[in-house]
């Protein structure tokens, strides 16, 4: 028997985006249940689509809803959401079933990823102390975005709740395990960011040409293996792809 | 085999279509011509569809040879252009026949300029559409030496002009509330809307930076947000509060918040703004916003019908007596601050 999660004050809400969007958003902080709720709800969303809607979306507890205004009128998606909000504890929703367990080689720290020391100093841990937790902990992909099949994963342990820089570190390499707000980020792309750079992989989630360019999807879950450099180095020739990164089904 | 032989190139050139949506889920944005107007203008010149793929060229375009007969049009920022030395009227139609070399150089004003065939660029499909994502790894920009495909051409005129829509020297652009609005207090919102921009010297395919005088636009908590969608248009605060505009390549997800969208009507006045040039941000309601936006799509379907003969500089015309000298067309593309050559 399981207790029912509570819904926060307030939520679920539903507001516009732009001309043309509409977002049902679930909680204003990262929750297992807001998260959950999220990718239950798009599913049905998806399930039960009305004329003029161009695509759906997930980011980490909301679901966002693209649509031609010239199609579809903003009280007709409003309403349909709505309807579909009543259907069910949206909290108390099941994980996405054909997950799997990807375990990732990761070089922590060292030139490849020089803030590993910096984030470990404001979470109030020593270096091999963040590595031990770091890797030690299994996440979960909570959404994707950002750049193509790039993850968002959580949640980290409490000590891990660091707010981004305030400045952008100009270039961070794809395969880049990067730090913030209690979530890991895995870059798909060389790309700026406001996150600290822990780690490195040689992970490569996005693959344009390959019949399955993508990755990850939504639910799979990631442990982060710590490997030497040199070991890294040996894996990222050896298997230009993955890394040395596999995969296994997630039973339920 | 139809299509063109780049001698030479600009950096920040790439064939672009009307973009992919659908991905938005995978983590990649839709993407397409920066300047959505321009696609529109060229599928008119040449009486073809807008979801043929175009030649997008960021500052300056190149020397391209055409292998067989070819119709074009070059719309977006008017940029210095001839064929085999002799000057082309920008927003224009013309042919060009096999051998011939077209040049195109610096914008004149404006960002981005366009080449369009008739035919459309037949470029290699990337998760289904042509345009180049160069942040995700789609496609590459032109290269000097790379020999440009070109899809089969129904024909038709040429010699066809079109008045373009004024939008590129920056001005006022129309801004709605979304859904992080309410995170910046009403008067850093007002400020926005009575503050004057400067675009800056950041820019590119994803988004374009606005500077200004004044303190940052801070939103409450600014650091601790959830990452969220982004949608083109978005304006967005980095941690420093400095605005950017965030264009069609952006990303689909980000943590820096938004304190509005701007209208996709006037995106490409953004993405076309020169730097230095001024911006201002003026808000409007979802329902004026929503109406100004449909006005906007009738113009682009109507754009065909606005198409006319091209008016020759009667000393260009080597028998003057020969043509047709009145009638009712207009001089569409006639800069009134600049002389006669």
């Amino acid at each position: 028997m399981s207790i029912e999660p509570a819904r926060p004050d307030d939520f679920p809400v539903i507001r516009t985006v732009g001309l043309s969007g509409m977002l049902v958003t679930f909680a204003d902080r990262l929750t297992e249940a807001a998260n959950r709720a999220t990718l239950a709800f798009r599913s049905v969303v998806e399930h039960s689509l009305v004329e003029g809607v161009i695509e759906t979306s997930t980011s980490l507890a909301s679901v966002y809803v693209r649509f031609d205004p010239s199609l579809v009128s903003h009280s007709t998606i409003q309403g349909w959401l709505e309807g579909l909000l009543t259907k069910q504890n949206w909290y108390g929703a099941d994980l996405p079933e054909g997950r799997r367990l990807w375990r990732v080689p990761t070089v922590y720290g060292t030139d490849l990823a020089p803030q590993l020391a910096e984030a470990a100093d404001a979470a109030g841990m020593s270096e091999a102390q963040a590595i031990d937790n770091l890797s030690a902990t299994r996440v979960r992909v909570l959404t994707i975005g950002f750049g193509p099949g790039q993850p968002y994963l959580g949640t980290l342990d409490e000590m891990w709740d660091l707010p981004r820089q305030t400045g952008l570190t100009p270039q961070v390499p794809a395969g880049a395990l990067v730090l913030a707000i209690r979530q890991l980020v895995l870059f798909s792309i060389t790309t700026p960011t406001g996150w600290r750079h822990v780690g490195q992989t040689g992970f490569k989630l996005f693959q344009p040409g390959a019949a399955q360019p993508f990755a990850l999807t939504a639910g799979d879950e990631l442990q982060f293996d710590p490997v030497s450099k040199p070991d890294f180095l040996r894996l990222r020739d050896s298997d230009p792809d993955f890394g040395g990164a596999t995969a296994q089904d997630i039973l339920t | 085999m139809s299509g063109l032989r780049v001698r030479r190139v600009g950096p920040v050139v790439s064939v672009q279509d009307l973009g992919r949506p659908g991905y938005l889920s995978r983590g990649v944005a839709q993407g397409g011509v920066a300047d959505t107007t321009a696609l529109y203008e060229g599928a008119a010149l040449l009486g073809q569809s807008p979801a043929l793929a175009a030649l997008e060229m960021g500052g300056m375009g190149g020397e391209f040879e055409a292998l067989t007969p070819l119709r074009i049009a070059l719309t977006g920022a008017p940029m210095v252009a001839s064929i085999d030395g002799a000057a082309l009227t920008w927003n224009s139609s013309c042919r060009l026949e096999v051998g011939q070399v077209l040049s195109i150089g610096a914008a004149r004003k404006g960002v981005y300029g366009y080449l369009h065939v008739g035919g459309g660029f037949d470029s290699d499909e990337h998760l289904g559409a042509r345009s180049v994502h160069m942040a995700a790894g789609l496609g590459q920009p032109v290269q000097t030496g790379e020999v440009l495909k070109v899809g089969a051409d129904l024909d038709g005129e040429t010699g066809l002009v079109l008045a373009a829509e004024p939008r590129f020297e920056g001005g006022e652009v129309r801004i709605v509330e979304s859904f992080q609005s309410a995170l910046f207090s009403p008067e850093t919102r007002l400020r926005l809307g009575e503050t004057e921009f400067r675009r800056g010297q950041r820019a590119n395919r994803m988004g374009v930076e606005l500077t200004c005088d004044g303190p940052p636009f801070q939103a409450e908590n600014q650091l601790n947000i959830l990452s969220e969608v982004i949608t083109p248009g978005d304006v967005q605060m980095t941690g420093d509060g400095k605005p950017f505009v965030l264009l069609r390549e952006c990303q689909t997800t980000g943590g820096y918040p938004r304190i509005g969208t701007v209208l996709p009507c006037d995106l490409p006045k953004v993405a076309q703004a020169p730097a230095g040039s001024d911006l201002k941000l003026k808000w409007v309601t979802l329902e004026e916003g929503l109406e100004a936006n449909r006005r906007y799509e009738v113009e682009l379907k109507a754009l065909p019908r606005s198409c006319q003969p091209m008016v020759r500089n009667p000393a260009g015309l080597p028998d003057l007596l020969s043509y047709q000298l009145v009638g009712g067309v207009v001089s569409a593309f006639a800069d009134p601050f600049e002389k006669e050559s």
